[in-house]
């Protein structure tokens, strides 16, 4: 189907710096599944990009291999800017994976922790990202005591705890209530349009994408490969006037009808990079 | 016909919730009850956390009593003479009597005890985080692990009694035998359960083995190791005691089973039985130190420990 919208980073102006991108990664685990074919994407700066795609299409597998979790077996994940380093790339995971044993405080702490600071010499950093996330009267619970959409902030607060160059999140919204949702994905749009970081957003929701990224990635399975790329121009700040519009509607309809298509496509890879 | 099932479901749950009001004195309540008062308001909810933190401790305490009065009724009615079965006043009081032996020996058992157990840690600790940092290591070295555990105590000791000159010493080995494997079996489990995600995450953020250790798996292990404590505990004072009776067979040893062999050639049953009282309320105090130990430390976290409200 044809590219209805116009193309990615004409949101962010000077666009063009690449933070990362994917050169023809294949991936196939050791039980023979080809979880990837060919797939190649650039992640710019200041970038919100969504992978949007069925279940068990290679979205997580893409978010993983770019973290550097796990091996590619063809094609290279490349940094122009070099090599990431420790604190580089935060990661948020679909469930909280927080550590039980450790208060939100501490848990915020922890990736800085293990860079070797102090609990003191980060308490105004930690106790900052918390109230940007909306936990500041929160850092001495304990995740028993949080509910899922509060456990998810923590969880956010710890990706950003080490001003990461690229947040990367594999649906982190999939487990909540729809109200609590929609309220984080407020929440993390205005904090994006307040910091412009770099995001690429994993998720099976056309409405999820629609809402919050200015590059939609379609992605289709069997193998796992890009099959479209949406832009999304629609300005910021986006909110419930945006949810409502005639606009949204439409580029649900569009994003909706290219996942559709991503699931019929015949089993065979093909390079649609725009 | 025209009731909706939410409607339908309240009518049911005021139901169950008035039930425990009106049951209260047969003091028979079941807990699905209790959870549906728990529900229905603040007092009758207290009420019945009240009752049932109440019949926790009464009830075992009553039949315990009950049956300890009922042994010295029997022995006193049917004029049992003490040789064949003492009454338990007199085992308290020989316990009083004899209490300069007693807790020499006692004192002698305990230290063994301990001092298996604090080997038995280092030793189950260490040899479950090298596992867990090679498994070349581990499998390697597991079959000894299954070989110590399977072997019967009371089979080895003797054998050690003629391999180490030192008595306390071979004591303390055949004690650590018995307490090692639990610890290392259990915290070998407890390191390798910490979350796949959370260990990706110190991958991420470039982890050394020493923090993902120090920080996630001794963390993650932590429940495992405590639950490997409290059998550990029990066992270690077992090994003690069953390798007090083959070293008190060779005529040697001064804890508290050698106190029921030599009560036994005398034919001191008082003195027996206040011995064996002393080694199961040292058994019970053991067992109770380490459920409120594995209790203080995982209360404010671990599922098993927390008290949750719903
Ligand atoms: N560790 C693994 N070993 C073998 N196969 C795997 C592994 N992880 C994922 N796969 C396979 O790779 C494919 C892609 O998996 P992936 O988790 O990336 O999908 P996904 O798009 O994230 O799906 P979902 O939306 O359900 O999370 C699936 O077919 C899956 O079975
Ligand atoms: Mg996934």
């Amino acid at each position: 189907m044809a590219n209805s919208m116009t193309g990615p980073d004409a949101e962010q102006g000077s666009g063009a710096s690449t933070v990362v991108s994917l050169r023809h990664v294949s991936k196939r685990f050791s039980n023979g599944t080809l979880a990837l074919q060919d797939m190649s994407l650039d992640i710019e700066k200041g970038d919100f990009v969504s992978l949007l795609g069925p279940s068990g299409c290679g979205k997580s597998t893409a978010l993983r291999i770019i973290a550097g979790l796990g091996d590619t077996t063809e094609g290279q994940v490349h940094w122009p800017d070099g090599k990431p380093e420790r604190g580089d790339i935060g990661f948020v995971f679909q469930e909280p994976t927080l550590m039980p044993w450790a208060n939100v405080y501490d848990n915020v702490w922890l990736p800085r922790r293990l860079d070797g600071e102090s609990r003191a010499a980060v308490t105004e950093e930690v106790t900052e990202t918390l109230e940007m996330v909306g936990l500041g009267g929160f850092a001495k619970s304990y995740p028993r005591e949080l509910s899922g959409g509060m456990k998810m902030r923590v969880s956010i607060a710890r990706a950003l705890v080490t001003k990461p160059k690229i947040l990367l999140m594999d649906e982190p919204f999939a487990a909540l209530d729809e109200i609590t949702r929609f309220k984080l994905n407020d929440d993390l749009l205005h904090l994006w349009e307040a910091h412009h970081w770099t995001v690429v957003f994993v998720t099976h929701s056309v409405f999820e994408s629609v809402y919050l990224s200015n590059r939609i990635v379609v992605m289709a399975a069997r193998p796992g490969r890009v099959a479209e790329q949406l832009g999304n121009n629609a300005p910021h700040p986006r909110g419930e006037g945006f949810r409502t519009s005639e606009e949204y509607a439409h580029l649900c309809r569009t994003a909706s009808e290219a996942l559709h298509s991503a699931l019929y496509q015949p089993e065979m890879p093909e390079d649609e990079i725009a | 016909m025209n009731v909706s099932p939410a409607e339908r479901s309240n009518n049911a749950r005021a139901k169950r919730a008035a039930a425990p009001s009106g049951q209260s004195n047969a003091g028979s309540t079941t807990s699905i009850l209790e959870e549906e008062a728990v529900k229905s308001g603040p007092d009758l909810r207290a009420a019945a956390a009240r009752r049932e933190r109440l019949l926790r401790i009464i009830l075992p305490v009553v039949i315990l009593t009950a049956a300890i009065l009922g042994w010295e009724a029997m022995v006193r009615i049917k004029e049992i003479p003490h040789y064949i079965l003492p009454a338990p006043s007199l085992i308290l009081e020989t316990l009083v009597k004899d209490w300069a032996v007693l807790s020499v020996s006692l004192v002698k058992t305990l230290e063994i005890t301990f001092a298996a157990l604090a080997v038995a840690v280092a030793g189950g600790v260490g040899l479950a985080v090298l596992f867990t940092q090679s498994k070349w290591i581990e499998i390697s070295f597991f079959p000894f692990a299954v070989i110590l555990q399977v072997t019967p105590i009371i089979a080895i000791a003797p054998l050690i009694l003629i391999y180490v000159d030192t008595i306390p010493v071979a004591l303390l080995i055949c004690a650590w035998i018995v307490a090692f494997f639990p610890i290392l079996s259990n915290t070998t489990l407890g390191l390798n359960s910490a979350d796949h995600n959370l260990r990706n995450l110190f991958q991420l953020y470039g982890a050394t083995r020493w923090q993902t250790l120090r920080y996630l798996r001794l963390p993650a292990a932590m429940p495992y190791f405590l639950g490997g404590l409290k059998i550990a505990g029990g066992l270690a004072l077992i090994g003690a005691i069953v390798a007090e009776f083959a070293a008190g067979s060779a005529g040697r040893g001064a804890g508290l089973a050698y106190r029921i062999l030599e009560s036994g050639y005398r034919l001191n049953i008082p003195r027996m039985f206040a011995a064996l009282l002393l080694i199961s309320v040292t058994g019970i105090l053991i067992f109770l130190t380490f459920s409120l130990l594995s209790h203080l430390m995982l209360r404010k976290w671990h599922e098993s420990a927390i008290k949750r409200e719903n």
